[in-house]
């Protein structure tokens, strides 16, 4: 039951006007300005009307989270701090969400993974939280460079997880992130993906929305649980969970809760549509082969497809922009043409060729590959070289340097 | 659109979420019925009468229009009041209307009583109960809302409609949003209109205690 007082063309304390997030967005006058994409999350959070962020350092997000504390410092920010590890971060977040606030934090590689029991405890709470995940290698050896393994990790959390492609997608997906995870019938966390330092750590062009707009604040009242107080559930209920009673209506609950949970990932996936125009973006899919990416392997496929044209082999592409929720369809329907379909990826493990693969016919086609890990770059060189070895056009090539 | 409809149970002994099995959310100004996007139009005369061919009635009104705190809660309640009221004068003999509140989601000790409450984590118990075969959600949290509901839908016959304040419930038979005091005011009207005109069940009345 929302307040129907509009605080939008109202200003706050910083002087900011709460705009209407759509024609923020897609209306407003646009600055192009040169940022490392670490920047961009504080430009962003300017804008964001964040009532509390907490901040634990491990690289890469450090610098993100710092820059975060300026802004407090500022005043744009309700409240910062940071916690005692990764682990007291996220439950911090909670009980800040729980309360009723607009949370974010940003986390990285081994991080995420030490905070990892909390996220499927947000999603269960239905708590809106926002993470910046700066993805970096979490297994030994010991990497702090990029490595998108983590995400896999975070697929089964019920938590939104959306994979950006470069500083710009960073920029307006923060601000829309929040619009799609407080829908009332959505009310997930959402995980915004980057991979660390080729995103973070690199300068580009970011086309900013001005500085004096935000977006209306959070309206904790349109939440589908209610908020915390001492007297109020879920706290309250937490106290006597039905899971320890043994009987059929016990686990019908617990079991009910956690299809809800799903259910509420499908229900993003119209407002997803709708602020990020589509779950992904395609190219040239009546090509027979076609390369599927989400992250920065979009861009390295984009390239691998300009100097495959050079040599007269035509390809597609699509660029996978969430991956909670999964677009199966959109998938399906831009791979109907292809013939051989590659998917490179940094991670060792494949997880989105196995998504892939699990989600369209004649799933043969699926190329998982090429695949750099561990923070090794990827030259669309690979990619092209995958393609034309797959495909019989030249024998497999010998990197440099190797085994002298 | 998906092949599946929500209908009243027993469906399945975990049925599943119907928002997974394809049944999408009306947009502002619509309505579903058993899955299918429809008019409010429709929903306000389908919902009617579903009221008035039930033996038991009864409206499940939570914490969101129980609890008086704020103005737009109250005059909710009040409205509230007044189509179980209206559900009063329109039945036939026979017929018997409820209002069973969910003021809590917290758990009961030592248990809830059925009789005269409704708690979303066993919900049956009520329906079973009360012998409840069409029932409303009004006011009650979201998230709660769902659960109730899948779990009537899983274990009894009961015909299950919300009216939400905000999106909808897919995992009703009959869902409307964006719920006002004008919209529960016009579903009174609605049954206010059909009054004598639906053939209520009450011979061969399926129990909601289906199991």
């Amino acid at each position: 039951m929302a307040d129907t007082r509009s605080v939008i063309g109202t200003q706050n304390k910083k002087g900011q006007t709460f705009t209407d997030t759509w024609k923020m967005m897609n209306e407003a006058p646009r600055t192009p300005s040169f940022f490392t994409g670490s920047e961009v999350i504080k430009e962003a959070l300017r804008r964001a009307s964040c009532d509390v962020m907490i901040a634990y350092p491990i690289t890469p997000q450090s610098e993100a989270a710092a820059l975060i504390g300026e802004l407090f410092a500022e005043g744009y920010i309700g409240d910062y701090f940071r916690g005692e590890s990764e682990f007291a971060v996220m439950s911090q977040c909670a009980g800040a969400a729980f309360g009723g606030a607009r949370v974010f934090t940003t986390t990285a590689g081994p991080g995420t993974m030490r905070a990892m029991e909390n996220f499927p405890m947000w999603s269960g709470a239905r708590l809106p939280i926002q993470m910046i995940v700066t993805c970096r290698g979490i297994n030994s050896p010991l990497s702090i460079q990029p490595d998108t393994l983590e995400i896999a990790y975070l697929l089964n959390t019920g938590m939104l997880v959306w994979h950006a492609e470069t500083a710009q997608d960073f920029f307006d997906w923060i601000l829309k992130g929040y619009m799609v995870s407080e829908e009332p019938d959505v009310h997930l966390p959402l995980a915004l993906c980057c991979d660390g330092f080729f995103v973070t750590h690199t300068k580009d062009v970011v086309n900013l929305t001005p500085a004096d707009m935000c977006l209306p604040p959070y309206d904790p009242y349109r939440s589908p649980v209610p908020c915390m107080d001492m007297e109020c559930p879920p706290v309250r209920m937490m106290r006597d969970p039905f899971v320890m009673k043994s009987n059929y209506i016990s686990y019908a609950t617990h079991a009910s809760w956690q299809q809800e949970i799903w259910a509420a990932v499908e229900r993003s996936r119209k407002h997803s549509i709708h602020w990020l125009d589509g779950l992904i973006d395609t190219e040239n899919t009546d090509a027979d082969i076609m390369i599927v990416a989400s992250g920065t392997a979009v861009s390295q496929g984009r390239e691998a497809i300009r100097l495959l044209e050079e040599e007269g082999v035509r390809c597609g592409l699509v660029k996978v922009k969430t991956l909670r929720p999964w677009p199966e369809e959109e998938i399906r329907e831009a791979t109907k043409n292809a013939k051989h379909i590659f998917v490179p990826e940094f991670n060792v493990t494949g997880w989105l060729a196995k998504e892939i693969k699990a989600t369209i016919p004649n799933h043969e086609r699926v190329h998982a590959g090429p695949h750099v890990c561990g923070g090794m770059t990827m030259p669309p060189e690979i990619i092209v070289n995958e393609i034309k070895t797959t495909l019989g056009l030249h024998k497999s090539f010998v990197m440099a340097g190797r085994g002298s | 659109m998906s092949d599946y409809r929500v209908l009243p149970g027993p469906e399945h002994f975990l049925p599943p979420a119907a928002a997974s099995m394809g049944i999408r959310l009306p947009n502002p100004g619509e309505a579903h019925i058993n899955g299918v996007i429809a008019s409010e139009e429709k929903a306000y005369e389908e919902a009617a009468k579903q009221f008035l061919m039930a033996k038991v009635p009864t409206i499940f009104p939570g914490p969101l229009v129980l609890w008086a705190w704020n103005e737009k809660a109250a005059k909710k309640a009040a409205a509230i009041r007044q189509l179980y009221n209206t559900l009063k004068e329109c039945v036939q003999p026979g017929q018997s209307p409820m209002l069973i509140p969910m003021p809590d989601y917290r758990p009961k000790y030592p248990k809830i009583d059925p009789e005269v409450e409704i708690n979303p984590n066993h919900p049956n118990l009520t329906i079973w109960h009360n012998k409840i075969d069409c029932c409303m959600f009004v006011g009650v949290h979201c998230h709660q809302a769902n659960l109730s509901l899948k779990i009537i839908r899983g274990g009894t016959s009961c015909y299950t409609i919300a009216m939400c304040a905000q999106a909808g419930h897919e995992d009703a038979m009959l869902s409307f949003r964006d719920a006002s005091v004008e919209k529960i005011m016009k579903l009174a009207d609605w049954v206010r209109k059909l009054k004598g005109t639906v053939q209520p069940r009450l011979t061969s009345a399926k129990s909601g205690a289906s199991n």
